[in-house]
């Protein structure tokens, strides 16, 4: 059996057996007044998603006004001068469609899906809202206590999430990363009709938008009802620009203890300032992705293999990276200790296993099946053209073009261990880290 | 190849012309059945294989083991440890998944079609010869614990304990399927080969596969992976009866925003109202933010980010639940304007305009979920645990339009029960006593 399977294993790390076909059905192109659009073309079932991604998110949110960006997603389902407030999901569903919303730190986005004959009523609402909002008092009074609530419930009733906050807070010097999406309550508390139509016209317009177009469509036709809809829609040329404050050199390693007596299971997480994926540089971004694979991304990852199943003093091992974004990310290492194990120790025992696995270089073997997993993930993903849509949506409100998402299959399969090692040694730097400890109380030796 | 029986097709099934899916029930010579979509336009293919029983098959004093014992499948099995295991699954690029939940134990497999035979030795040797290592054993128990011990302070985990046990009693679904921490404890390697026994047979196994294979390659598949499985497991509990009486009940814990749990009795799945019903938790509480209480709860008094209801048909017994949850000043408010739409639905049912509204929403956005071998295979296998025929998809948007107003409306003032609504609170709610 395990011979068999190791020889099936050399064979597929030997010959390009995996289907090269990765590439989706993509269409692009630009309407006049700057709109970019993405066509996904799946046939599989008559069935469509539409989405309309703002380049705008909660990093880009004036000074003072934090959670603006997603209580104008909120506020968008009221009316517009056409529709009366909850008309816009409404008709959705009258035409047995799903709609929502979601913002992050660099984007906000609409979807519906519904049928793909239903594809011209949603663009038609969608071009709507993106001009003419229509908005009360009222409106403004109740859905801000639905935003509130969704703070209780999402971060406030949640001490990892409070933990979280914290550790961004302290991650960004300078930088609106540091602020949360949802906002701060003390300023979610003040949002205003002022605030939020001078965010709406400063920053909903075709030229700051990306259609993507998902399903059961043929490109020409997305094109034509798309100049119909939102190619009439002028550009504004005053649309706020993404300048947002840099970070500065970071040259102080920070540390933070965030205490809540509902915190049954303690951990230490380590957050590193990091570069993400850059249109045309993704090189290094890819490293780190690699290196977050091969350091916490499953049972076989090295922290898994020296923490839980060596030393066993961890239960749970994780490395994250986030490369699409717009500005500097971060690089994350989190460990759960086992039982009886000190937040101190299993730190300790992290950290030296970072330092192990650079002073070792990447095992090939292990390489070697990551990549075989991601060229396997490409085929995996087409059974999902929505998911695709949005791998597009996120990169373009990022700084990335269609040519970076798509070279990126090839640039991770293309890294070499001692490029993984190379960009450790850059990134997994403690004077740009924060180290976080979640803790019910002060530790009792155990 | 050469195969001696030809695998059966029983029935070819097309779907209204919305989806071009056709299932076929597939038979394979070793008289295993299976429901099959052939999509051969991705290389790649997504196996359900469900067994009925799930956590519920636990022992009361070994609550926990069947949830522990799905965490141990993939820990280890024939002559690979844990480690080496992980690794030749990685390397085949195919992922197993576990999960088990009170009435069943899933794998939720995906493959690629280019290295399919080695992947089904490889499950093969995952279902028939576990290896439940002590230090595997140890090692997941400690993961389960570590849960279990969040668990203990998430105010939604405690109001879902705290409304179980008190609507089932001393049924097994009065507890988590996961286990208590004094359980998980107590488990030995022993009681995880116990719950293997009790769980994986022949008699109670449902299987849904997608994607890029054929009958006859499918059929030959559930043998090697299937056929010598012994023919019974343990048997399902019996029923439990849903005794929860009206009121409040409070657990107190410390956190900004209550969460509640509300409900009371449900109604079966092949109950012949279940219909009727389903369109009424449409209107009142199911259908996003077109229903009654998104309506009044969030839109027109922003007292919550999210309140839902949701039909639960289980196996072994039926209930109608609802959550929302609100900052402990405003927690008394939500409660109240749900009672009354409770009550005002069992009085007055639900208007011809909102059972149109409904039945458009739900016809329609029913073709939206058969989005993905895996969610199609999931699908199919679910169907079948209900008993529900192979053609039921091309019939099912017949059945929610033949529901006429009076039965919805029957069916509330019967199912709605406003002074039977129990709510189980956790936090700090102000005006309110359990």
């Amino acid at each position: 059996m395990v011979r068999a399977l190791a020889l099936s294993a050399a064979l597929l790390a030997a010959s390009p057996l995996i289907a090269k076909e990765g590439h989706e059905a993509v269409t692009t192109f630009t309407l006049d007044n700057g709109m970019d659009v993405v066509v996904i073309e799946d046939n599989r079932a008559p069935v469509v998603q539409h989405m309309v991604w703002y380049r705008v998110g909660s990093a880009d949110e004036p000074a003072g006004t934090s959670g603006i960006a997603h209580f104008l997603e909120h506020l968008m389902f009221k009316g517009t001068d056409t529709l009366a407030p909850g008309e816009f999901s409404g008709t959705v569903a009258a035409n047995g469609g799903n709609d929502n919303a979601f913002t992050s730190y660099d984007y906000t986005a609409y979807f519906q899906r519904v049928a793909a004959d239903r594809l011209e009523l949603m663009m038609q609402m969608e071009a709507d809202r993106m001009r003419n909002l229509s908005l009360t008092e009222e409106d403004i009074t109740t859905e801000r206590g639905v935003i509130l609530e969704e703070r209780n419930q999402r971060t406030d009733n949640n001490p990892r999430a409070l933990f979280g906050e914290q550790m961004s807070a302290a991650q960004y010097l300078n930088h609106g990363y540091a602020v949360p999406i949802i906002g701060w309550r003390h300023e979610m508390e003040t949002l205003g009709m002022e605030d939020v139509l001078s965010f709406y016209q400063n920053n909903y317009a075709p030229n700051n938008a990306i259609l993507v177009v998902t399903g059961d469509v043929k490109p020409n036709d997305v094109k034509a009802l798309a100049e119909q809809y939102y190619g009439v829609i002028p550009a504004n040329p005053d649309v706020s620009r993404r300048d947002r404050a840099q970070e500065p050199p970071q040259t102080a390693a920070r540390r933070l203890t965030y205490k809540d007596p509902r915190v049954a299971q303690p951990y230490v997480q380590r957050s590193y300032l990091a570069p993400e994926r850059d249109p045309g540089a993704q090189e290094t971004a890819a490293a780190l992705y690699l290196l977050s694979e091969l350091l916490g991304g499953g049972t076989t990852s090295y922290l898994n293999e020296k923490l839980q199943f060596e030393q066993q003093k961890v239960v749970y091992a994780g490395a994250f990276y986030r490369g699409v974004s717009l500005d500097d990310t971060t690089f994350d290492l989190l460990v759960v200790p086992a039982q009886g194990v000190s937040l101190q120790e299993a730190e300790d025992a992290m950290d030296q296993a970072v330092a192990d696995f650079i002073a070792e270089g990447v095992n090939q073997d292990d390489l070697d099946r990551i990549k075989m997993q991601l060229r396997a993930a490409q085929i995996y993903a087409r059974d999902n053209v929505d998911g695709i849509g949005n791998r597009y949506g996120r990169a373009l409100t990022s700084g990335l073009t269609v040519e970076d998402v798509q070279a990126w299959p090839d640039i991770l399969q293309a890294v070499t261990g001692d490029e993984i090692i190379a960009a450790a040694r850059e990134v997994l730097q403690l004077e740009t880290s924060v180290t976080g400890w979640l803790m019910k109380d002060d530790e009792v030796t155990q | 190849m050469k195969r001696i029986f030809a695998t059966l097709i029983a029935f070819v099934i097309a779907l209204p012309a919305w989806a071009a899916i056709e299932i076929k029930e597939v038979t394979s010579p070793g008289g295993i059945t299976a429901w099959l979509v052939e999509d051969h336009s991705i290389p790649f293919t997504a196996l359900e294989l469900r067994f009925r029983g799930g956590t519920s098959l636990d022992d009361p004093d070994k609550r926990g083991a069947v949830y522990l014992m799905s965490g141990l499948i993939e820990e280890g099995a024939g002559d690979m440890d844990a480690r080496t295991y992980a690794r030749e699954l990685e390397a085949l690029a195919a992922s197993f998944q576990y999960d088990a939940s009170d009435d069943s134990v899933s794998i939720s497999a995906q493959f690629l079609t280019e290295n399919r035979d080695e992947v089904i030795d490889l499950l093969r040797t995952t279902i028939h010869e576990p290896r439940f290592d002590e230090d595997a054993v140890e090692r997941v128990k400690a993961q389960i614990l570590s849960g279990l011990r969040s668990d203990q302070t998430d105010p939604n985990d405690i109001a879902g304990r705290n409304f179980a046990r008190m609507a089932y009693g001393d049924h097994p679904y009065g507890s988590e399927g996961k286990g208590s921490i004094e359980s998980v404890g107590a488990l030995t390697r022993d009681d995880v080969v116990a719950a293997y026994d009790s769980v994986f047979a022949k008699d109670r196994l449902y299987v849904g596969a997608v994607g890029d294979i054929t009958a006859e390659e499918l059929g030959a598949l559930l043998d090697t992976l299937l056929a010598d499985l012994p023919e019974t497991g343990k048997p399902i509990p019996e029923r439990a009866e849903v005794n929860i009486p009206g009121g409040v009940s409070v657990v107190e814990f410390d956190t900004p925003q209550s969460v509640a749990l509300f409900g009371h009795a449900g109604i079966d799945r092949d109950d012949p109202d279940f219909f009727a019903a389903f369109i009424l938790n449409h209107i009142l509480g199911g259908g996003g933010f077109e229903s009654r209480l998104m309506q009044e709860v969030r839109e027109k008094r922003g007292l919550t980010y999210g309140i839902a209801t949701y039909l639960v048909p289980k196996d072994l017994a039926s209930v109608y639940l609802g959550s929302v949850s609100s900052s402990n000043d405003r927690i008394a408010e939500a409660v109240e304007v749900i009672r009354a739409e409770w009550a005002r639905a069992a009085t007055e049912g639900v208007t011809q305009k909102e059972l149109d509204d409904a039945k458009t929403y739900l016809t329609g956005a029913y073709p939206l979920r058969f989005d993905g071998n895996g969610r199609i295979a999931g699908i199919m296998v679910g169907m079948q645990m209900e008993n529900l025929p192979i053609d039921y998809i091309a019939t099912r948007n017949d059945k929610v339009n033949a529901v006429t107003l009076e039965e919805v409306n029957r069916v509330a003032s019967e199912l709605l029960n406003p002074e039977g609504l129990h709510f189980t609170i956790v936090g700090k709610p102000e005006g309110l006593d359990g």
